[in-house]
Parts: structure tokens; sequence; C-alpha cells
């Protein structure tokens, strides 16, 4: 059915939420959220590494959550506790080496271009915030390692001027840093880095012609 | 870990001492750092360079279909 003259124009909602709804479907229709298939171009070893970072950040969550209900005398004194402090160790090894890897791949295929420039801006902030959740982690452990780190970084903070705000032996602070507001920054960048590359697409090669 | 397999992996890895480092002007970086890094790069090269399991018959899949 055609419109004609006499159609009354298109109202406006008058909820927010069904303004928000309409709004999240025009920028994110369900097709481009979740996509049958990628292009051809993703079957590349150099396209697993973002997807690889995401599942480390997963089982960093994880093992994280648990550490966090059972505590330090847990992850310190019983072989279950050892076991999922080393396997939140190693996650986040695997997740910086996963990232390292993805963010060079991405740089050398010039990853914010086609309008992406806002997919390279979310991951590269997620590498940074990524950064600080690690070390208040390593300073959270309750043992020498953790003491020697926040003494040595300590002197780090305070030479920039940042050590009245961010006082990297105070226990109390470091831990509510790394299981709490870093972490939510960390998954609410993740978050939008993936929607916005649901958005604009996984960016494509350069390709070998035009040079 | 038990004084058994503690005594194995030490035979292996001898962690008792402080860290190597090696030292370039101002760069310092513990070894282990070092190897992270190459390993990395060679992880990075590996993937540019080894073909996709699946990739060309994907490929030509979607070719034949006239799809991307």
């Amino acid at each position: 059915m055609s419109a004609t003259a006499n159609d009354p124009a298109p109202q406006r909602p008058s909820s927010w939420t069904a303004r928000v709804r309409e709004a999240a479907v025009t920028t994110l229709p369900p097709e481009k959220l979740l996509p049958e298939g990628q292009p051809t171009y993703v079957a590349s070893w150099i396209y697993v590494f973002g997807v690889a970072s995401l599942a480390s950040l997963i089982v960093i969550v994880a093992s994280g959550t648990i550490l966090a209900l059972k505590g330090p005398a847990w992850w310190h004194y019983t072989g279950v506790g050892h076991f999922f402090n080393s396997i939140h160790l190693w996650a986040v090894e695997l997740f910086f080496f996963a990232m390292v890897v993805h963010l060079w791949g991405k740089y050398w295929m010039a990853a914010w271009r086609g309008g992406r420039s806002r997919v390279w801006v979310t991951g590269a902030v997620t590498f940074l915030v990524a950064i600080p959740c690690a070390l208040t982690g390593y300073v959270s452990q309750q043992n020498f390692d953790a003491q020697w780190i926040s003494t040595q970084a300590k002197d780090a903070m305070n030479s920039v001027g940042a050590g009245a705000f961010f006082n990297l032996t105070n226990f109390g602070q470091m831990y509510s840093y790394h299981v709490l507001l870093l972490p939510a920054a960390v998954i609410a960048l993740v978050v939008a880095h993936v929607l916005l590359v649901r958005r604009h697409g996984v960016v494509p090669p350069f390709e070998l012609d035009k040079r | 870990m038990s004084g058994a397999y503690a005594s194995v992996l030490g035979a292996v890895l001898d962690l008792n001492h402080p860290a190597h480092v090696v030292e370039w002007q101002f760069i310092k970086l513990s070894v282990a750092n070092v190897v992270v890094i190459g390993l990395m790069l060679v992880v990075f090269v590996l993937a540019i360079a080894l073909p996709f399991p699946g990739a060309t018959a994907r490929r030509a899949a979607r070719r034949s279909a006239g799809e991307r």
C-alpha cells in the first residue's frame, strides 16, 4: 500500500521506552546484531585474536568472581584455591597476549577505516584501562609479591603526582578498584566495542590490487 | 605443590635467583618478558602466514553463490 497526501505524518512515540527501542533497532537491526555468517575474509587466523581476548575475559571474570567469594585464605592455603588463583592469573596473561596480537593485526590493517574510528578508540581505551585493572590485581594478592609491587608502584604514582588519588599501599582501595570499578569499565568498553563491530562490520583487509 | 613436583620442576626451571634481565641503553626487560614479546611476534607472523582451515572451500562456495 502506498502513502498518499492525505495520510497522517508518522507520529513520534510518546513513551521514552518506545523511543529508545526504535533508536536501538534503527542503529543496530537484529540481522546486524546477530548475523548468520561473516564475510569470507574473516576466515583467517589474524581475525581470531579478538574473540580469543573475549574468551579470556570471560574466564577472568568467572574465576575472579569465585576468588572474590572465597577470599585470600582460600586462594593461598587450599589446593582448589591455588588452582583458581592460577586460572585467574593465566587467563589474564592470555588476555593481554591475545589483545596485543589483535591490536597489532588491527593497526597494520588500519581498522579505523570505513567509519570505524569509534571501534578503534574503544579497543585502544580498553587496552589502557585493562593495565591498571591487572596492576590492582597484582597488588591485591596478599603476599610478598603484592607488597613488593605496591611499594615500587607507589613511587611511580607519587612521581607523577597521582599518589593522593591512587594509593597502591591501601589494600581496600586497590581491591575495590580491582573487583568492581576497573572490571566494570573494561566490560562496558568491551560491550561497546563488540556492538560497534556488529554495527560497522569486521574491517576488511587491504586489497592487493589497489596498491 | 608437593615437594616431589617442586623438585622436578625446579630441576628444569631454577627460579631461586633474581630475574635475568636484558639491558640496552635505558631499556631494561626481564628475560621472561622478552620471551613473551618474542612469542607474540612469532604468533603474529604465523597468524598472517598460515592458512585458515576451510577458508579456501568457504571462499569458493561464496563465490559460486555470488556473495562476498
